[in-house]
């Protein structure tokens, strides 16, 4: 394996068009846009069947659909649909990252003890007020694992981009292999994986922010900590 | 509609063949990894600092994109990028990642008590484990290979990016022909259908493997 591409400084270069940096804030852009839609359907989805109880059965039956849809036909699909661009690849994206965000949002929610939410009716908390004060900062945890999850496998498959016309890190693998120059291929794969590692970093490091010391543990020196279930982690697309 | 049945009729043996090989991609992984995540599993299960191990290189395995994967191990296998075992390997490891995570979780699962009446009976080690443990750690391992059966059959389209075969070169051949839909809702609808498929069978081998469940359901 060849490393020539991948440490040459020129492709380095801040200002050049098909330099890593670059490539990188277009792949980073992709994702940030699929994630931010996804989350802004799944989220409120996820919350209020969680809550209610409603309708549970047809949203994680449709999730596991939607988990088994290949993201390469969906874009495909969407292509043909509403033509070469953005949209279409976003599409694709988006379908790919509401089926772990829905779930966990669901799961989250669920897993917040029955007498919690007894206890927060009983203080006089509207169910408004329980959702948001209550179960989702207990839930967060598991939520913003589904995130993560998400977001590993948007990162990966938004190679995909590239495929049809657009930029992004899929540019260094699709070039490299229809140009036979091997190394290339070598530093967009490295790079792509060294991103997703990165995401993942940062939305950990989000995820200590945001949650609750109460939550996970960390308020409670002295008090056996409570364990929960790690969310299940889900290949990479 | 008529579209998509005029395509079939012309071609039919290049969607059969793409399906069967994408049967094979998506299903030879799950099992080889579903074989190896037994003993690895109960290794995990026994040992802690194996299972710190496990759980880390899991989590490795998983940061690391399919496409890349696939790219990569050319490069450290020394095959050829169009050789189909990029993609069996790439996906056993996925596979392997997520099963002996549930193998463990399975086997923690059960209830010492149960391990206890089975050495009683007069149980040694193996047959215990064969017979008692395992089986009761069926329904959390089955879960995990639902998980990476569906995960498998819809990754395996991606190998047809760098011209591996599958379901995936119904999708680049519609992309080719200027997204000429035929094709490529035939390989939506054929993978999906074999997602669903797999997960059926796999619900019923189960139901098969563990008459208590139902015996006891309430």
């Amino acid at each position: 394996m060849s490393l020539d591409y991948l440490l040459d400084a020129a492709n380095w270069s801040l200002t050049s068009p098909d330099g890593f940096p670059q490539r990188i804030l277009e792949h980073l852009g992709y994702t940030v846009l699929a994630l931010a839609i996804a989350a802004v359907i799944a989220f409120p989805i996820g919350l209020l069947i969680g809550h209610t109880g409603r309708g549970a059965l047809v949203a994680i039956n449709l999730g596991n659909a939607g988990r088994a849809l290949p993201t390469l036909g969906v874009l495909m699909l969407a292509l043909g649909l509403v033509g070469i661009g953005l949209v279409p690849v976003t599409i694709a994206l988006v379908v790919l990252a509401i089926p772990p965000i829905l779930a966990t949002t669901y799961a989250g929610i669920r897993s917040v003890a029955d007498e919690t939410v007894d206890a927060a009716r009983g203080v006089g908390m509207t169910e408004a007020q329980i959702a948001w004060r209550v179960e989702v900062p207990i839930a967060l945890p598991i939520m913003i694992g589904g995130l993560r999850n998400a977001s590993l496998q948007v990162v990966s498959t938004a190679t995909i981009a590239a495929y049809v016309g657009l930029g992004g890190l899929g540019r260094y693998l699709f070039d490299g292999l229809a140009t036979l120059q091997y190394d290339q291929v070598v530093a967009g794969a490295i790079v792509i994986a060294m991103l997703a590692v990165a995401v993942d970093l940062a939305l950990a490091g989000a995820q200590r922010l945001l949650v609750s010391p109460g939550v996970d543990g960390r308020g409670a020196r002295d008090r056996p900590t409570t364990v929960r279930p790690e969310p299940q982690p889900e290949p990479a697309g | 509609m008529s579209e998509i049945w005029r395509y079939l009729e012309t071609n039919g043996d290049d969607v059969l063949t793409a399906l069967v090989q994408h049967i094979w991609l998506a299903l030879l992984p799950v099992a080889i990894a579903f074989v190896l995540a037994l003993p690895l599993g109960a290794l995990v299960h026994r040992y802690v600092p194996a299972r710190h191990i496990a759980l880390t290189a899991g989590s490795v395995i998983y940061t690391v994109p399919s496409l890349a994967l696939l790219l990569l191990l050319p490069g450290i296998l020394g095959t050829s990028v169009l050789d189909p075992i990029n993609v069996v390997i790439a996906l056993t490891l996925y596979s392997l990642a997520l099963l002996v995570r549930t193998t463990a979780d399975g086997l923690d699962a059960v209830d010492t008590t149960v391990l206890q009446a089975a050495t009683a009976m007069g149980y040694r080690p193996v047959r215990r484990w064969f017979t008692v443990q395992l089986p009761l750690a069926m329904p959390v391992i089955l879960t995990g290979l639902r998980v990476a059966t569906v995960a498998n059959v819809s990754m395996v389209s991606i190998a047809a990016l760098i011209g591996i075969g599958g379901l995936g070169q119904l999708f680049t051949r519609g992309f080719q022909l200027g997204f000429y839909l035929p094709p490529i809702i035939i390989g939506l609808v054929l993978s999906v259908a074999l997602a669903v498929i797999a997960d059926v069978l796999i619900v019923a081998l189960q139901r098969g493997l563990t008459p208590w469940a139902r015996a006891g359901a309430r």
